[in-house]
């Protein structure tokens, strides 16, 4: 026990103060505080520094694009004005991206229902790491990959369309001898895409109220029948959400486009070698830009970040209203 | 090592919302002291005023004086950390610390507050409290293995002897068994009877029989309705409240009426 | 009935009306026979054989089911078949383009230099004669692969404090006040932007301090910043808020203050899944190429310094070797060290990915239970 008083003498010892005036305030505790204070401040910092840095983003690209915005039509490339410069471009980015989308939708459900309710469970987890594996590729990778293997090998299949499809503007020939147009681009983009959209779908269906799936099952129906009756109407908002997010991906995604497509004016079709979208326009050109025409192209960017905020915004908005109204309790 | 706790005109807050309302109790030092009463009537809520751990809960507030010995633990100038290594606190379900060992655990108090001990301090800290939580002939093999790999009962021991190696003057206890089982439940009220020899110990419990084996004296709170405040009905010896109860609330709900 | 009389059953009556079992292999073989036969008469190729014996599976597979069971079991049948199609076919590509850069790449790898000499003095006319005359291809990816390190690592070492620190108050001290929300809200902004852009505000940032045409590592690695802050604080978020309240509660409990009880209880409790999102964050940025294409610009030679001249990384090392061969007449010495370096990239981004899965198995909480 001698240890024991020991000790408590060296405790009271510490607290200074101790038992005169009120053992409650210390001067051990003034220093203390500020060590909160400190603390608490330094995170409270980070936290604005990111919202600085938000708002910097926006300053920044908007005080060095005002020049492009301002100058004289003439000294704009294409001589016709900025606006003459940009709208091309911004429809050649949409093109691409709903490409994109209409390719990768279809698939990342089925891959994403797949994981969820087709793919035996021990199996499950293993799949969707696999499918990870897609997203962890980078860009320039898939660039190369569609630059040298896709476009070769699907260009016959463009030839075929040209002769076969060629009614149709989209398909109007001739087709692209190298492959290198914007539908391999939206090709490769919608391969960038699906393990997004997956990812969240995914993540949706696994959040199905059991109760209504076995009450689906229950009545009699088959697998199919219950995802339609259970699954389906249950995620939709979900999946419009996740679909959104990977169009604001396709929007920004700059190597695929600058390496696969052999860009050009504004076509209507897909197969020719033209088009062009915002950010593999930067990623050609700005390493050599000077003067005005760095302006213009980063005035370009922060229309491409406009676009992109948009979508998104659309799509976070969608989820928290999804929030709210899911009946999943 | 050990103080009294005297509570005046307390009120307790969530926001807006009132909790509990004017309590009036006079805890005594080298005592047990048990809060008993329904679900939702605010015993647990009271408890966690006593050591200003009420206020973690954002817009959690109180009114009134609580008196360590004489001192407002409301006072101005009242540092909530001095008053919490004062008054040590056991919670509901046993919560060693995942990424300490047993002994590590124990100095959490002394190591996480930066304060320097020697060795054989520490050691002779860590012995006294796991002797004193009535653990240490479990685990004087194993300090250095992890303190999640006890049993549930240890586990709420090791919690108690963290508690003790602050040495506080009083120590609250959460529902303390509610999550163990009738032998731990056992080791941990025989420890209670032990700890009263030198601290002040307040516990509260949903168990009535528990009450009567382990307190000196019994508080029972109860609440009109819900929305409503919860208060204290009646304070008094533990053999009066199960016995020969004054109010009638305090009779029906001993004798198993409601609850 | 006289199944109740009979000892030995051929069939329950509950599966009566049903496909056998093998009915779904024996389709799949006369698919995969059929499909071959149509394949020889138009011209063979891997492919397509897949492709025509898939639709044929399927178009068998549901048409009998028609038959013997009936338009709701078809339906079930068709939907599984387009399920697992579409899963097959999101494994193409991903087999596709690991099969091309492993092919492509490994002649370049297991070239003698490319991983410890960089591209310094090595011009077309090297190249043409490399081509011509059979000579080894010189030129490395030294440079590159250590630009990829600097800048990663500066971009990790201004996105782990700043992304920490912010989960924390988000977490912590936020209590879902208006500021909180803000900054959430702005964090799922963030993760939004694309990559190029944020190599355009760096840029621009830097031209508006520092002076018109400041391309170094360091803006490199402010505009990786940019993208990885948001996953960093995302990831430290929820790992923070799976930390139980208890742990906070015990640490308050025994006297310990606040920024201690997170720096010495929650984070280590966390620290497994924290380190696992840095990893994963790190792995995202590195493989980045559009920001650093305008902010880093183009090197051939080592650059130690992150804050001055231009640097080279793997991906932009990957895109200008395609896009600008080195000898524009035979581009294809400079294939060779596009493919490597990607190969090498790849394989970077995989042990980053390994490492992040290990690490949170590693480092989580031992229960010994």
């Amino acid at each position: 026990m001698s240890a024991s008083i020991q000790l408590s003498q060296r405790h009271h010892h510490n607290e200074g103060s101790g038992m005169t005036a009120t053992s409650l305030t210390s001067s051990q505790a003034a220093a203390g505080r500020a060590g909160d204070k400190v603390f608490s401040g330094a995170t409270l910092a980070a936290g604005c520094l990111i919202l600085a840095v938000l708002f910097g983003v926006a300053l920044f690209l908007v005080v060095q694009a005002i020049p492009a915005l301002t100058a004289p039509a003439s000294e704009i490339q294409g001589g016709e004005g900025f606006f003459a410069y940009i709208w091309p471009i911004v429809i050649g980015t949409l093109i691409a991206a709903l490409i994109a989308l209409i390719i990768a939708t279809p698939v990342s459900i089925g891959v994403a229902l797949f994981i969820s309710h087709f793919a035996p469970r021990q199996l499950a987890s293993g799949l969707g790491y696999v499918i990870d594996l897609l997203a962890a590729i980078p860009s320039v990778v898939y660039g190369a990959w569609g630059a040298a293997f896709l476009a070769p090998q699907i260009s016959p299949a463009y030839n075929w369309l040209a002769e076969n499809m060629g009614w149709l503007p989209i398909f109007a020939g001739p087709a692209s001898a190298t492959g290198k147009t914007i539908l391999t681009a939206g090709i490769v983009l919608s391969v960038m895409v699906i393990p997004i959209i997956t990812s969240l779908s995914r993540e949706i269906f696994l959040q199905t109220p059991k109760l209504h799936e076995e009450a689906a099952l229950a009545l009699g129906a088959t697998r199919w029948e219950m995802i339609k009756m259970a699954v389906l109407p249950f995620a939709r908002p979900g999946i419009i959400s996740a679909i959104m997010l990977g169009l604001g991906r396709a929007l920004g995604e700059t190597m695929a486009v600058a390496l696969v497509l052999s860009s050009g004016a504004l076509t209507a079709s897909l197969i020719q070698s033209g088009n062009q979208t915002i950010a593999a326009e930067i990623a050609l050109n700005f390493p050599e830009a000077s003067g005005l025409k760095v302006s213009t192209l980063i005035a370009a960017g922060l229309i491409l970040f406009v676009i992109t905020l948009a979508v998104n915004m659309l799509a976070r908005w969608i989820i928290s209203r999804h929030k709210e109204f899911s009946g999943a309790n | 090592m050990s103080k009294r706790i005297d509570v005046k005109d307390l009120n307790v807050y969530y926001g807006s919302f009132l909790a509990v309302e004017g309590v009036n109790i006079n805890i005594e030092a080298k005592s047990v002291t048990a809060f008993i009463g329904p679900s939702g009537c605010g015993k647990s809520t009271f408890l966690r005023t006593l050591n200003r751990m009420h206020e973690v809960l954002p817009g959690a507030r109180v009114e009134g004086e609580v008196l360590l010995d004489g001192d407002n633990l409301y006072g101005p100038g009242v540092d909530p950390v001095t008053v919490r290594s004062q008054i040590g606190m056991v919670f509901q379900r046993p919560n060693p610390f995942p990424t300490m060992s047993i002994r590590d655990n124990v100095l959490a108090g002394v190591k996480l507050n930066n304060q320097k001990i020697s060795k054989g301090e520490a050691d002779a800290l860590v012995e006294r409290s796991l002797q004193g939580a009535n653990l240490w002939n479990e685990v004087k093999d194993r300090l250095e293995k992890p303190g999640s790999g006890l049993s549930g009962g240890q586990q709420q021991r090791l919690c108690i002897a963290r508690a003790i190696a602050v040495e506080p003057q009083v120590i609250l206890m959460d529902e303390p068994c509610s999550a163990l089982d009738p032998i731990s439940t056992l080791a941990v009220e025989d420890l209670i009877n032990e700890l009263k020899d030198q601290y002040t110990v307040v516990i509260v419990t949903h168990n009535m029989q528990q009450a009567a084996r382990v307190s000196d004296k019994t508080a029972f709170f109860n609440i009109a309705g819900t929305g409503k405040p919860g208060k204290l009905i009646e304070f008094a010896e533990t053999s009066t409240i199960f016995n020969n109860p004054a109010v009638k609330a305090t009779e029906d709900y001993v004798s198993g009426r409601f609850g | 009935m006289t199944s109740t009389l009979t000892p030995v059953r051929k069939r329950s009556a509950l599966t009566k009306g049903q496909l056998p079992k093998a009915a779904p292999y024996i389709v799949l073989a006369s698919a995969l026979i059929l499909g071959a036969a149509i394949l020889a008469l138009i011209g063979f190729n891997a492919f397509g054989w897949g492709l025509v014996s898939a639709i044929l599976f399927t178009i068998g597979l549901v048409g009998w089911s028609a038959g013997v069971e009936g338009a709701r079991k078809a339906q079930d049948k068709l939907a599984t078949c387009l399920v697992v199609g579409a899963f097959l076919l999101a494994l193409l590509p991903l087999i596709s383009v690991i099969w091309t850069v492993l092919a492509n790449g490994i002649p370049g790898l297991v070239t003698p230099g490319f991983l410890s000499s960089s591209m310094n003095g090595v011009t077309g006319v090297y190249d043409n004669r490399a081509v011509e005359d059979g000579t080894p291809v010189l030129g490395g990816i030294y440079h590159a692969l250590m630009g990829t390190i600097q800048i990663t690592l500066l971009a990790t070492v201004i996105s782990v404090p700043v992304g920490l620190l912010t989960a924390i108050y988000l977490v912590e001290y936020g209590n879902d006040g208006k500021l909180a929300r803000a900054i959430t809200f702005f964090v799922d902004v963030m993760t939004g932007i694309p990559s190029i852009v944020a190599g355009l505000f760096a840029a621009a940032f830097f031209f508006a301090i520092v002076g018109p045409g400041t391309k170094t590592g360091a803006v490199a690695a402010v505009a990786l910043s940019v993208l990885m802050i948001p996953v960093v604080v995302r990831s430290a978020e929820e790992m923070l808020k799976i930390v139980p309240n208890e742990l906070r509660e015990a640490a308050y409990a025994l006297g310990v203050r606040k920024w201690r009880t997170i720096l010495k209880v929650v984070i280590p409790t966390a620290i497994s899944g924290i380190a696992s999102g840095v990893t994963l964050a790190i792995a995202r940025v590195i493989g980045e190429t559009a920001p650093i294409l305008v902010t880093a610009g183009f090197a051939t030679s080592i650059n130690s310094n992150v804050f001055g001249g231009w640097m080279a990384s793997l991906p932009t090392f990957i895109y200008t070797q395609i896009l600008n061969p080195t000898s524009p007449s035979n581009p294809d010495p400079s294939t060779q060290r596009a493919w490597g370096a990607a190969l090498v990239l790849i394989i970077l981004v995989m042990v980053l990915n390994l490492a992040s899965r290990l690490i949170a198995k590693a480092f989580a909480p031992k229960t010994g239970r």
